[in-house]
């Protein structure tokens, strides 16, 4: 099951670069939250804070409360964090060096399960999950990289699912692939949502009405409007979210 | 401790453990560099309080009187090596040239894995391939034209040898040549091909490109390329002991042995007898050392400066 | 005519660069020849086979020196290697930028042109006087401290090559940066770092100043590891400055089988390496 997530007061820095003022946000559990905005805005950053990999990021800094389910995550240890919180990146990033089936069980493999049987039915599971198991089970043995972009990407889904997460945050998740992968990677997120919550920052504002329960549009580093995806797109409360999704700018 | 806490409490370990490992080895490097220094200075300490300055301008290295200098060594080596260098600098920037403006791809990568071959050749072969090869070819027919045409400057007069100075030098540029086109090449892939695209819009030749753009840009480079070839040659031990002559003798031919720092300590080192001789050849190392130590540590630099990027090369 | 001079000086520079690249591959056919030419003969079963035997007599082989130039080459590679790996994670995942990582960078290149010799030297006041005796294990020491800058520099490069990508991915899955390092990065980077490393060690199996007087060299086998041991390379010296034709043979038999083994370990290193980036 998903798990909510509560945004307190977020400041987050690159150096002495300021690029999240204080946002501030409910994210409710089993929906998918798009993230829009104009490259530069932040939306990139403010997922990143949510698994603590901002923290990663040499001279970067956040402050705030992100509550879990109530838990404040600053208060706890990023690595747990991270396997309640999986994320899928922009471009697809599977380990070259191991098979396929070594990608999808990377997490819990290198967190120290070694029961070969779970091992395999985790594999099936997420990979059915990410809609790749019949493409791949009969070469499971073979490099990650031998797979085409799309499935590449939804092999780093399959990955992040396998050590059962509650929130899915995806950073632009079809942005490197052709319109085809693109719409399975939709289809996908779309099945996915009844077992988690997802956060999926994209550029592309077709896609968030598409596939998004809730919409929300940072600009400058802040959260300017917030609500029902219909909403947002049909009657935003906001001149410049208006001015965004007409295309006035960005 | 519940399980999450020890999961916990082992990822802390394991994260701060292999940091501090790495950084231990990390350490190992500057460590090693300071325990060079500091053995080589302290295994000379009695040469050093003997003779003091001295050392460095006696040209007298007699074990059976116990008088040691080194002047003769220094002589060698830095002759040896600037014959090396006179004969090896231009050859490997031409090299470097061919290869990284003239050749094609496919020509590159050919003859850089064979430039790279004559660096993995080990010293002691191309030693033994002077002493039969070179040397006789230099005794019978290089040294007796040199001393017919040339002959009227001291530097080439005498009668031909073959083991000597010229032998060394010879050797060495051979053994040098793959460092200086290596790093000339380097710092020339570093440069930008707008600056050869700009130099070919106003109209220049490739030769006229090759100078405005590339080799103003990348001369520093190439100079530090240069000097990291002088410091293997200064150093270079096998090839020069088995040629040079080994005699400790300041001789203006060049076809007249001769003798360097590295070959006196592998010819002499494990034959010193008495503590006062092999301390003498221990600051002969620690001379070595600091020379190749201030030159490498500068070439580097040089190096560093250009192939790191651009900083606003200006047209010469 | 001006413009006629500069065709002219181009094409003269032109040509002189080619051949001066000419110029430089003469030695290497000159002595990769000639070690063949004179090698080959003397190189059979018994040379691989048989210890030396005593000047005068014929026939006689190097076994104890080509073994024991293996066993140099792995004391130190088990030394020299993991050093260098471990010092290279911590240059590209620890400390990339800070003036620490550059002051330990640039000592390392330094390190790299400081003369063998000198390790030599520094391995005898150290060691060899210590302990009493020449030993193989102090030229494996002597050759391990070679081998770690080379090791350090050719493995931070193919580190640098693992993009961050593959490090977040890591993280992202709540595995710990120490397994995330260990387990995802060197993987990913294993093949150049084997690459680098088959190099470091071609680069020291040919060495002999730093071995003259650390390993000494040894007519017969040695037992243990605190003995003298005999290496191609010392053997080669040895013989090829003896004034006995027999010996010289040995020599050059021993060079075509010393060069056989670094020119195998340099270009199925490179040759490797290639194909993986293609």
């Amino acid at each position: 099951m998903g798990q909510s997530l509560s945004v307190r007061n977020l400041e987050a820095w690159y150096g002495s670069n300021k690029t999240l003022h204080g946002i501030n946000m409910e994210i409710a559990k089993n929906e998918v939250t798009a993230i829009i905005g104009p490259s530069g805005c932040g939306k990139s950053t403010f997922i990143r804070c949510i698994n603590r990999m901002h923290d990663t990021l040499p001279g970067a800094k956040a402050t705030g409360e992100i509550l879990l389910d109530g838990a404040n995550i600053y208060a706890n240890d990023p690595v747990e964090l991270r396997r309640t919180v999986g994320m899928v990146f922009q471009k697809p990033n599977p380990f070259p060096a191991m098979s396929i089936f070594d990608n999808v069980v990377a997490g819990l493999k290198l967190n120290g399960m070694r029961n070969k049987k779970k091992l395999k039915e985790a594999a099936e599971k997420s990979l059915n999950m990410a809609a790749l198991w019949d493409e791949v089970k009969d070469r499971l043995g073979h490099s990650g990289m031998s797979l085409s972009g799309g499935q590449q990407q939804r092999l780093c889904i399959a990955r992040a699912l396998a050590v059962e997460p509650s929130v899915l945050l995806m950073d632009e998740p079809a942005s490197a692939l052709d319109p085809i992968a693109t719409l399975r990677i939709e289809e996908l997120v779309t099945q996915l949502k009844s077992s988690y919550t997802i956060v999926i920052v994209t550029h592309n504002m077709q896609q968030a009405a598409r596939i998004a329960d809730s919409t929300a549009f940072f600009l400058n580093g802040e959260l300017v409007e917030h609500g029902a995806t219909s909403d947002i797109f049909m009657t935003p409360r906001d001149k410049r979210t208006e001015d965004y999704i007409t295309g006035r700018f960005g | 401790m519940n399980k999450q806490d020890k999961v916990r409490t082992r990822t802390a370990i394991g994260d701060l453990t292999l940091r501090l490992l790495t950084l231990g080895m990390a350490l190992v490097v500057v460590g090693l560099m300071i325990w060079i220094g500091w053995q080589m200075y302290v295994s000379s300490q009695e040469s050093i309080a003997k003779f003091g300055w001295s050392f460095l301008t006696n040209r007298v290295w007699d074990p059976v009187k116990e008088n040691f200098g080194a002047l003769p060594f220094i002589y060698g080596t830095l002759v040896s090596s600037l014959i090396a260098l006179a004969l090896a600098g231009p050859i490997g920037v031409g090299v470097a040239i061919f290869l990284n403006e003239m050749a094609s791809r496919k020509v590159r990568s050919v003859i850089s894995f064979l430039v790279e071959l004559l660096a993995a050749i080990p010293s002691v072969v191309y030693g033994l391939w002077a002493i039969f090869i070179l040397a006789p070819m230099l005794r019978n027919s290089v040294e007796p034209w040199l001393n017919k045409h040339l002959g009227f400057i001291p530097l080439f007069q005498g009668s031909p040898v073959g083991l000597g100075m010229l032998a060394g030098g010879l050797i060495l540029a051979i053994m040098i040549l793959p460092t200086i086109a290596a790093i000339s090449r380097e710092v020339m892939a570093a440069v930008p091909n707008t600056q050869r695209e700009a130099a070919l819009a106003l109209g220049a030749t490739k030769w006229e490109m090759i100078r405005i753009a590339v080799l103003a840009y990348s001369k520093s480079g190439i100079l530090g390329g240069v000097m990291l070839g002088l410091g293997r040659a200064l150093g270079e031990t096998m090839a020069v002991t088995m040629v040079i002559g080994n005699r400790p003798d300041i001789l203006p031919s060049l076809f007249a042995p001769a003798y360097s720092m590295a070959a006196v300590i592998a010819n002499e080192f494990t034959e010193a007898t008495y503590s006062l001789y092999l301390s003498s050849l221990v600051e002969i190392g620690l001379i070595l050392f600091a020379i190749t130590l201030v030159l490498n540590a500068l070439a580097r630099l040089l190096v560093w400066s250009v192939s790191r990027g651009p900083k606003g090369g200006q047209l010469v | 005519m001006k413009k006629h001079r500069r065709k002219y000086v181009n094409a003269l520079m032109l040509a002189l660069f080619s051949i001066a690249t000419l110029i430089a591959l003469v030695p290497l056919f000159g002595v990769l020849g000639y070690v063949f030419k004179n090698g080959v003969m003397d190189v059979n079963l018994k040379f691989f086979l048989d210890l030396p035997v005593p000047m005068g007599m014929t026939g006689g082989g190097m076994a104890n020196a080509i073994v024991g130039t293996l066993i140099l080459i792995a004391i130190a590679s088990v030394l020299g290697i993991p050093i260098g790996i471990l010092a290279a994670i911590y240059l590209t995942e620890y400390d990339r930028l800070s003036w620490f990582s550059t002051l330990i960078r640039f000592t390392t290149d330094v390190l790299t042109g400081i003369p063998s010799i000198i390790i030599g030297i520094v391995v005898y006041t150290a060691i060899v006087v210590k302990m009493k005796h020449f030993s193989a294990f102090s030229g494996g020491i002597a050759l391990a401290i070679i081998m770690i800058p080379v090791v350090i520099r050719s493995t931070e490069e193919m580190l640098k090559l693992v993009p961050h990508t593959i490090r977040e991915a890591g993280y992202a899955l709540g595995i710990p940066r120490w397994r995330t390092i260990i387990q995802i990065v060197l993987p990913t980077a294993a093949k150049g770092i084997v690459t680098g490393s088959m190099l470091a060690v071609a680069r020291v199996a040919g060495e002999t100043a730093p071995l003259l007087f650390t390993a000494l060299g040894n007519q017969y086998w040695a037992h243990n590891l605190n003995q003298p041991i005999a290496a191609l390379p010392l053997s080669i010296y040895e013989y090829a400055t003896s004034p006995y034709k027999q010996w010289h043979e040995q020599a050059w038999a021993g060079s075509l089988v010393l060069i056989f083994l670094v020119i195998i370990l340099n270009a199925t290193a490179r040759l490797a390496f290639r194909t993986r980036n293609n």
